[in-house]
């Protein structure tokens, strides 16, 4: 079990060397076949899986008589750029900008405060001996395998009490208090894996742990302050149970919950717009994921983080 | 294996000089005290206290406004013959139950084709891996119950071969197939886990396996299953705690309500409708309570099962 070091690309760790039992079983012409049999299958199951969102980017430039019933097909001649314009309307005298900035802020600062409190934190797990470390570190692991629902209600009690129901405290607060224990987690084992020879020379040298902190260990977690700022921000980005208890005023919606009003209040009348405005909702997602596809599946095999 | 199923602490700083031991011990403690107050804050306001409180609450009749009433284990005996809940407690156990293998085959399976030296391994992971971080959307829920809706994409290939089931969305013995296709989609996570594991297998075990002659059927059960259990065993306990904890999808593709018939009425959307809609929230207490424990019973029973068939690359061969 070793604690994830830098991403190594996706070299094998375990390179065989030239077999010596039977150097030439297989003709190069055997292994060509056997390649394009491989890249015809993996391929095949690559437009299976993507079929979906492949399906949705075509419908939402379609007209809506061709969404569904006898047209199924995945082009068409009468491609514009409508459903988007219905789309960007917005719902409820809202528009759809509004939305995405409501998004954009709930998740930036689900990424302050993640990075923030789950790396102070961390450090305190990983780098400090104190007594306590060892109960404390095995609560927070608890509450990885703990289902949310239980603290839901009590929540809603509090900050309705406080008068904080329809703001953005009660979905932000979470993250300035560590409250993804995914992120420390992930952040211990990084900081772990660190030599502990670098505390002991800025010791010697009468760096405090502060020092320590800020200006030998951040550096040196890039990888995984980047992991962390990606999957909150994706995270938060589709949250959509935590606005739906909080939010009730369609100004203050983000994207998940704003597509739920026009799912509510169009039904089926406008399926283009609708899906026009699930891709817009989807995209800075998939942009991020095209920008950052590196760390997001090395994040995820290294960590085992979620999607 | 470079993810952590076990979850081993390893202390770190090595042992200090001896004068100014003491001295450092306690300004490690303030420090470490220090450092660990967002968190420990975090902990105590917003998963322990909440915690008491609900467990208070799941025996009291509650609706946010008049003040708890204690009504000791009503809540709980009424549950069970609360046909509406029972009702969801079969729907998400068939969902847990038959779409968490399905999701961890085609990982495992997909996982074993793309793990080789060929070209293109990159692109593929990548591919497989884009639903995991969409499915769980609001968008995709929508575009799923479009697909799957009458005369959708679905609904028109099935009849292409003859199979005429009409939408999927409105038919109750359908919606259950149809939920558990969009987990099963998002094999993506777990196969990048796996492809991590299948990769520190050593090779020469399977050369070693091949001079003697097993198949590819012989290797998979005597090489990869052992060597990949803990791996196996780290994908099926988290898919399984998250499986019971579905909710947007359900509640896009049902419009709140968990039909038709109540096919989709999965366990936390119930939970939130009796919480949030009724306001009957000692009772939605009550529940989360049961599902903590329902979900610790789990976890117990994975963790004591794992001995028998996870093997640890510490333990002897």
């Amino acid at each position: 079990m070793t604690t994830m070091a830098t991403p190594t690309q996706n070299q094998p760790t375990t390179t065989t060397p030239a077999p010596v039992y039977n150097p030439k079983s297989e003709s190069t012409t055997v292994k060509r076949i056997k390649s394009t049999i491989f890249h015809i299958v993996a391929l095949a199951l690559v437009a299976m899986v993507l079929y979906p969102a492949i399906w949705m980017i075509s419908a939402s430039f379609k007209p809506n008589s061709e969404i569904g019933g006898a047209n199924n097909a995945l082009w068409s001649n009468n491609f514009s750029f409508d459903n988007f314009i219905t789309a960007m309307e917005g719902i409820g005298g809202v528009s759809t900008l509004t939305f995405f900035t409501n998004s954009l802020i709930l998740a930036v600062g689900a990424v302050v405060g993640t990075v923030l409190s789950a790396s102070i934190s961390a450090y305190a797990f990983a780098r400090i001996n104190f007594p306590g470390r060892g109960l404390f570190f095995g609560m927070m692991i608890a509450t990885l395998l703990l289902p949310f629902h239980v603290v839901i209600i009590p929540q809603y009690i509090v900050f309705q009490q406080l008068g904080l129901v329809d703001t953005y405290v009660p979905l932000l607060i979470g993250k300035f208090l560590a409250a993804d224990a995914f992120f420390v987690f992930l952040m211990v084992q990084f900081m772990r894996g660190l030599p502990a020879e670098l505390d002991e020379a800025a010791r010697i040298d009468g760096a405090g742990h502060v020092r320590i902190f800020g200006s030998i260990m951040l550096p040196l977690m890039k990888p995984a302050l980047i992991s962390t700022s990606i999957f909150s921000f994706i995270w938060s980005w589709n949250d959509f149970l935590g606005p739906l208890l909080y939010l009730n005023t369609p100004e203050k919606y983000p994207l998940p919950l704003a597509l739920r009003l026009f799912v509510d209040q169009t039904q089926s009348s406008d399926y283009g717009a609708m899906i026009a405005m699930s891709v817009l909702a989807l995209l800075p997602v998939l942009v991020f994921f095209l920008v950052f596809q590196r760390y997001i599946v090395e994040g995820v095999s290294t960590q085992g983080l979620k999607g | 294996m470079t993810q952590s199923p076990t979850l081993s602490r390893r202390s770190t700083s090595s042992a200090p000089s001896q004068p100014r031991k003491s001295r450092r011990r306690g300004a490690d403690a303030r420090a470490g005290y220090t450092f660990l107050l967002p968190w420990l804050l975090g902990f105590i306001a917003l998963t322990v206290g909440p915690m008491i409180s609900s467990l208070y609450l799941s025996f009291t009749n509650y609706n946010l406004f008049d003040a708890p009433k204690w009504i000791g284990l009503d809540n709980y005996t009424s549950l069970f013959q609360d046909e509406r809940f029972l009702q969801s407690v079969g729907v998400t156990m068939q969902y847990v139950v038959f779409g968490t293998p399905l999701k961890l085959a085609a990982a495992l399976a997909i996982a074993m084709l793309l793990n080789s030296k060929r070209k293109g391994q990159g692109f593929y992971r990548s591919a497989f891996y884009a639903p995991s971080l969409i499915g769980a959307s609001v968008s995709i829920a929508i575009v799923w119950k479009a697909m799957f809706g009458d005369s959708g994409p679905v609904d028109q290939g099935l009849s292409f071969f003859g199979i005429n089931l009409g939408g999927w969305v409105g038919n109750p013995d359908m919606t259950m197939g149809m939920m558990i296709l969009l987990t099963v989609w998002q094999f993506g996570a777990p196969m990048v886990i796996f492809l991590a594991g299948l990769k520190q297998i050593p090779a020469d075990l399977y050369e070693a396996a091949s001079m003697d002659g097993a198949g590819p059927v012989r290797k998979f059960i005597n090489i990869t299953w052992p060597m990949l259990s803990p791996v196996i065993f780290f994908n099926l306990l988290m898919e399984t705690i998250h499986a019971f904890q579905i909710f947007a999808s359900a509640y896009i593709i049902s419009n709140g309500e968990g039909g038709p018939a109540g096919s989709t009425l999965f366990y936390t959307l119930y939970l939130y409708l009796r919480g949030f809609s009724d306001f009957r929230m000692g009772y939605a207490s009550a529940m989360a309570w049961l599902l903590v424990i329902v979900v610790g019973i789990i976890t117990l029973i994975f963790f004591k099962t794992s001995k028998s068939w996870v093997h640890y690359s510490g333990d002897s061969k």
